[in-house]
């Protein structure tokens, strides 16, 4: 209990400690609330807009999710299926981390053209697209960054190409992949409120954050921030629970080295 | 008895080619009777782990032929005759130490009951029973190691290869483990093909020991160690077991120091 | 004879990023205008045998009308398209760069006071990974108000994503020598600042590199999405944003910044590749992150 503490002590003390002086300093210099409003007008804000935060949390969040599901079923989807040719994926690989260097929010209007500036589909395009290559990638390393005398030992018994897969390739792959899942949540949520700065329904987090910046409204905008930390954070600590129950060997082989 | 689970004529293995190519085994002829337990020894570089991989059909001769129960390596591998034990256990992070076991049996289709009931016999007889449940990162090396030969014998594969399996680990753990694999293959009657570049290990353990040279690897002796079964303890402060460890030593020596000579002299030409 | 086929063998390799690139390029120009065959737009010469609303003029241009419009002035009577934009670029890229260089030196920092300090790292780190989930888009106005609107904020606004990863490889990378290696530099008596460059800045370096490799990319992003509320329009943030407003009227420019855009975030990724390649020259194992 006391290690805990000792653990997630200065943590939460610096939790504590910025926003008390934040709100100190907001207050005895004077400073303006466009520039910082105070955590406790945040808070205020906060409680005031309740329920349509919530609502725009949501539909910012569905994009979200059905983004990385899209993204992330054709990633897995073409890394399996190029997985199977050694030589071809060993060749695919420097080009789709090269294509991972594109600036892929640039998209996002042509996305708005092709689905519909109003469809939910448009947001979800860019996030797919935008979560597609490191999935994909770290897929593809996972299936064929495999030990060598694991192969050896698979060919001893005659295993079948399909064996190899299923029993060697794929489980070896499971942390690359959770690891990319696990970076693309938080990249996908914040895809979607870009791709929502290019226009399209209202009732989401980026437009909220515009609307209310644009009237000089900061501590609402402020408010939506931190809502959307919090369903960024809150999202990657779902697929990390999943990450835990799904390869459990994982999970405590990393607490014993980190420990 | 009359059989040869191995027999290997005029076999060579040539790596490389052009003006790059290296000798790494030349013309090896060699015989592995049923039941035997056949060290290979030699420096590094020998060739005697490549030897062991011929047999195995994990790489394939580049001169001569190898046979195994009367059959080419490749089928003999097809067929599953023969378990292999690496230097390190090569245990699936993602399998509990009896599904680990289970892998061999697996890939024949093997229904599940059957497989769990072996797994648990094989680990009983590597003394690792109670562990089953547990993840391979939750045993020590030597627990691991035994697991790896758990899983090599789990399919009775007539053959069974080993490459350095105690080599990373300590001397104690390593005489206690030599103790337990001698009582496995009474226990078991399993040929037994097994490399090792310690003289003792290879005296202890063996029924005979195949003494091999450097570049080009050669078979240089083979000695036939009749010392009495079952080996134990004892074994280790027989007088006949000292005579035998200095004479593997004197043709390692000797093979070795007229190689050195011939390649000094050579290289100085 | 072997000397040549080797200095061959070299330049082969060197060519074969650009090559496969190109490779790569004239393949998906091929896709797109096979799919627009199959179901673009009707001319005289043809009819395609379907008729999809993605495959139409409007959203997918011709890629030699994109070709062509680089040629084209963006406005009436003003320079070529491919000037403003290799201007716009050349302003991205300055912003990028900056956020890099900004980035890069704070999360080294970071990494080197974490490494040396536990309470602080437990303190930081978890603020540090928090921060990633903190939308840039909405904090970049408030950048902007403070440091006034110009290439410097979209920097500092880009430094905010670039940070990140090199804070991160950095930790680990400081951390990953042989503990062997700091129990000899302690047998030496060696004081913290030769333990740090002497034994674990070289061994982070491929750690560095790799999460280089990764802030190249985000600083171009962080970039361009700096530029998008803070009402800078020099850039190419937008040069996007002012093309999608008038998308109906010219859909390929549109198209011909986006491709400005990704050449831009190859070509940085390309760039700290190379200087990888040439500082890490001979080291065996580089790292992925």
């Amino acid at each position: 209990m006391s290690a805990r503490l000792r653990y997630y002590g200065p943590a939460v003390l610096v939790f504590v400690g910025v926003l008390v002086l934040w709100e100190i300093v907001v207050s005895v210099f004077g400073i303006q609330q466009f520039l910082l409003p105070r955590p406790s007008a945040i808070a205020a804000a906060f409680a005031e807009r309740f329920d349509e935060l919530i609502t725009v949390g949501r539909n910012t969040l569905v994009e979200a999710v059905g983004g990385l599901l899209i993204g992330g079923v054709a990633a897995l989807a073409f890394a399996f299926a190029t997985a199977r040719w050694a030589t071809a994926s060993r060749a695919l690989l420097p080009i789709a981390i090269a294509a991972n260097s594109v600036p892929i929010i640039a998209f996002a209007p042509i996305m708005n053209n092709w689905f519909g500036i109003l469809n939910p589909l448009s947001k979800m395009m860019v996030v797919a697209v935008l979560v597609f290559f490191p999935i994909m990638i770290n897929t593809l390393r996972g299936l064929t960054l495999v030990d060598q005398t694991s192969l050896e030992l698979m060919r001893s018994y005659a295993a079948s190409e399909r064996a190899v897969f299923a029993k060697v390739r794929v489980p070896n792959a499971l942390p690359y992949i959770f690891t990319a899942v696990k970076v693309s949540a938080t990249l996908s949520l914040i895809g979607a409120i870009v791709a929502e700065y290019f226009g399209g329904a209202q009732s989401v987090l980026g437009q909220f954050i515009i609307t209310e910046a644009a009237f000089f409204r900061f501590a609402n905008a402020w408010a939506a921030i931190v809502v959307a930390s919090a369903v960024s954070v809150a999202f990657f600590l779902i697929i990390l629970a999943i990450e835990r129950v799904a390869i459990p060997w994982h999970a405590s082989a990393r607490t014993r080295d980190a420990s | 008895m009359t059989g040869a689970v191995v027999r290997m004529r005029a076999v060579q293995k040539v790596f490389g080619g052009g003006a790059d190519q290296t000798h790494a085994l030349d013309v090896i002829d060699l015989e592995i009777p049923k039941g035997a337990f056949v060290s290979l020894i030699g420096p590094s570089g020998c060739g005697k782990s490549t030897l062991l991989r011929l047999i195995g059909d994990l790489t394939q001769a580049t001169g001569g032929t190898i046979e195994v129960n009367g059959k080419s390596a490749h089928r003999a591998r097809l067929d599953r005759d023969y378990g292999i034990v690496f230097q390190s256990p090569v245990l699936f992070d993602w399998r509990t130490v009896e599904r680990n076991v289970e892998l061999p049996l697996e890939m024949s289709a093997i229904d599940r009951r059957a497989r769990a009931e072996r797994a648990r016999a094989m680990l009983a007889l590597v003394e690792l029973s109670g562990s089953e449940k547990r993840y391979p990162w939750q045993l020590s090396g030597g627990m691991q190691q035994r697991v790896a030969i758990a899983r090599a014998l789990s399919f009775e594969p007539a053959l069974l290869l080993m490459d350095e399996p105690f080599g990373a680990l300590d001397e104690m753990t390593r005489e206690r483990l030599n103790l337990e694999l001698l009582g496995i293959w009474r226990k078991t009657g399993t040929t037994i093909v097994f490399v090792t570049h310690s003289i003792p290990e290879a005296v202890f353990l063996s029924t005979r020991v195949v003494v091999m040279s450097a570049r080009p690897g050669r078979i240089i002796d083979v000695v036939e160690v009749d010392l009495p079964q079952p080996r134990n303890d004892l074994t280790r402060e027989d007088e006949r077991y000292f005579a035998f460890v200095t004479r593997v030593r004197e043709r390692l020596r000797g093979g070795d120091s007229a190689q050195v000579a011939a390649k000094t002299r050579a290289a100085a030409m | 004879m072997r000397v040549s086929s080797i200095y061959t063998f070299a330049v082969l390799r060197a060519a074969r990023g650009p090559l496969s690139f190109l490779v790569l390029a004239s393949a998906l120009a091929l896709v797109w205008e096979v799919v627009k065959l199959l179901g673009g737009e009707q001319t005289d010469a043809w009819t395609p045998p379907f008729r999809w609303k993605i495959a139409s003029d409007l959203n997918m241009p011709h890629v030699w009308d994109i070709a062509a419009a680089f040629a084209e002035p963006a406005q009436r009577n003003g320079p070529p398209l491919g000037l403003v934009l290799v201007d716009a670029a050349i302003f991205t890229f300055r912003e990028a760069f900056g956020g890099f260089v900004i980035g890069a030196v704070l999360g080294l920092a970071l990494a080197i006071v974490f490494v040396h300090s536990g309470i602080l790292e437990r303190a930081l780190v978890p603020y540090v990974v928090a921060s990633q989930t903190v939308p840039i888009i909405a904090i970049a106005p408030v950048v902007v108000i403070w440091l006034q609107a110009g290439w410097l904020s979209v920097a500092v606004i880009s430094a905010y994503l670039t940070f990140f990863p090199v804070t991160i490889a950095g930790l680990r990378g400081l951390r990953s020598p042989d503990p062997r290696a700091l129990e000899l530099m302690r047998s030496y008596a060696a004081s913290p600042r030769d333990v740090l460059v002497k034994v674990r800045m070289p061994a982070a370096a491929p750690y560095l590199f790799a999460a280089l490799k990764v802030a190249a990319t985000a600083s171009v992003v962080g970039a361009i999405i700096g530029e998008l509320p803070s009402g800078i329009r020099d850039g190419l943030g937008g040069a996007i944003l002012n093309f999608n407003q008038y998308y109906i009227s010219g859909p390929p420019k549109l198209w011909a910044a986006i491709i400005v855009a990704a050449v831009v975030g190859i070509g940085f990724f390309a760039i700290v590749r190379v200087a990888e390649a040439i500082f890490l020259a001979g080291r065996l194992g580089r790292v992925e992150t």
